[in-house]
């Protein structure tokens, strides 16, 4: 199954898989927030709620009329669509891992994504691939009071399901700050080549 | 290119799929009231996978130092006429009435049924989907004793619980109903529980999120059609665009 190695070129699973990615990626963070927007406070530990003091705000209106912001102002309610988009893309997010996961490992793609990119390249994006995203997934889990009843390590190991809850905030940002770091690269190196060789396919400059 | 192995496989994945969609209906692993829409796919595969990864789990329970001092409830007592006299006597008056299918509908469980039914406790975290949680003792009835009481007929999947509030509504599956923390409940932390957080009767349902714990519960219908009751969907909260399974 060994695909030659074609410096430059992205293969067509790649160029697939980043396109469902970046979707997913785009719906998640997007519904993300509005889920947040339903109570953007966070808290560490087991429990937290508006009788007890928070970790941390975020300085946005909430959703809801008990969370006060300080801004006295109510925003519209996205929570419900907003949840159930959330898991379907986690679900899509979490197939194309998978395929893109198992190519990887019997092409020898992460071998190859070793040699081709600089130091600081290499290690930001297999920190992403094998230790963001896994945490982001292991997060999310642990915010389910079915999954957590079965599988109790899944929480307890992460201090509790509001510190589950706000290391899966702090992931995202993570996760952002990847993605502003990836563009700017990307923008830096030629956009156009760069953005040809990761859609349709073709030579990078980089 | 697609090799003949991986059409062999794509036909072996085509087949398992379609056992799984028709096996799956039958399993209970298609969640209530599902019409099919756009979210249909994840809301059956998060409710397959947790059902069968979870089916026998109990929720977390906590000790009794971990109880939230001040626990957080979105809802003020309700206004209406009936709640407001009851409340004034004690909820003595506050019945449960039972329907469906059952041997024999039409019976009705006050506050003394339950104290004289053997009581089960539990301190338990309630999450709310909006993200905040509190931990509290819960005192009830597990629903599985008052169902065997009830000896519902074979053919029931579904129990649904209507409360005084109208719209407020919600449904589990005879797996949840009959799960040992599924209670009854009416106390909380030790005292009745709060009119604020759903006294005198609340359902308690910790393995799912608090929208499945509902409030005020008055009548409860055992069915092998969620489709008839109410919106048909299986909750109120389905209509705010929630999931009937509350698991995630």
């Amino acid at each position: 199954m060994a695909v030659p190695v074609v410096t430059g070129r992205h293969a067509r699973l790649v160029r697939v898989t980043h396109a469902l990615t970046t979707l997913c990626f785009l719906a998640l963070v997007i519904t993300g927030a509005e889920i947040i927007i339903s109570h953007p406070r966070f808290y560490w530990g087991e429990v937290g709620n508006v009788n007890t003091p928070s970790l941390f705000d975020i300085p946005i209106p909430a959703s809801r009329p008990w969370v006060n912001t300080g801004y006295g102002f109510v925003m519209p309610d996205q929570n419900g669509w907003s949840r159930s988009l959330h898991f379907q893309m986690a679900w899509l997010l979490v197939f194309t891992a998978f395929i893109y996961g198992t190519w990887g490992l019997r092409t020898g793609h992460f071998q190859r994504i070793a040699s081709y990119y600089n130091t600081a390249q290499r290690r930001t994006y297999l920190l992403v691939i094998f230790a963001l995203m896994p945490f982001m997934i292991w997060t999310g889990l642990a915010m389910s009071p079915a999954i957590v009843g079965t599988f109790p390590f899944l929480v307890t190991l992460l201090g509790g399901h509001q510190s589950a809850r706000t290391l899966h905030f702090f992931t995202t940002l993570a996760l952002l700050l990847f993605i502003a770091g990836h563009v700017v690269m990307v923008i830096r190196t030629g956009f156009r080549s760069n953005v040809r060789a990761i859609t349709v396919g073709g030579d990078t400059q980089a | 290119m697609m090799t003949r192995r991986k059409w062999a496989a794509a036909a072996v994945g085509g087949v398992a799929g379609w056992t799984a969609v028709t096996k799956g209906k039958d399993l209970g692993l298609v969640p209530a009231g599902l019409t099919g829409g756009l979210y249909a796919a994840g809301e059956v595969l998060t409710h397959a996978t947790q059902k069968l990864l979870t089916k026998h789990g109990n929720a977390r329970e906590f000790t009794r130092d971990q109880i939230s001092p001040k626990p957080f409830a979105t809802t003020h007592p309700p206004k209406n006429e009936d709640y407001v006299r009851m409340q004034q006597a004690g909820f003595a008056d506050w019945r449960l009435k039972v329907d469906g299918l059952v041997e024999k509908p039409g019976v009705e469980l006050s506050l003394a049924d339950l104290h004289a039914a053997k009581a089960s406790s539990q301190i338990t975290q309630l999450v709310c989907e909006e993200g905040w949680s509190y931990i509290a003792e819960w005192k009830g009835v597990p629903l599985g004793d008052v169902l065997r009481q009830l000896q519902p007929k074979p053919e029931a999947k579904y129990v649904a619980f209507l409360t005084i509030q109208d719209g407020w509504w919600d449904s589990i599956d005879m797996d949840e109903a009959n799960h040992p923390q599924t209670l009854i409940a009416y106390e909380m932390n030790g005292a009745p529980i709060p009119p604020q957080h759903g006294g005198p009767m609340r359902l308690r349902v910790p393995r799912q999120l608090g929208y499945k714990s509902l409030k005020f519960i008055n009548r409860m219908i055992v069915t092998d059609d969620i489709r008839a009751v109410q919106n048909g969907r299986g909750s109120g909260a389905v209509g705010a665009g929630y999931s009937w399974y509350a698991g995630i």
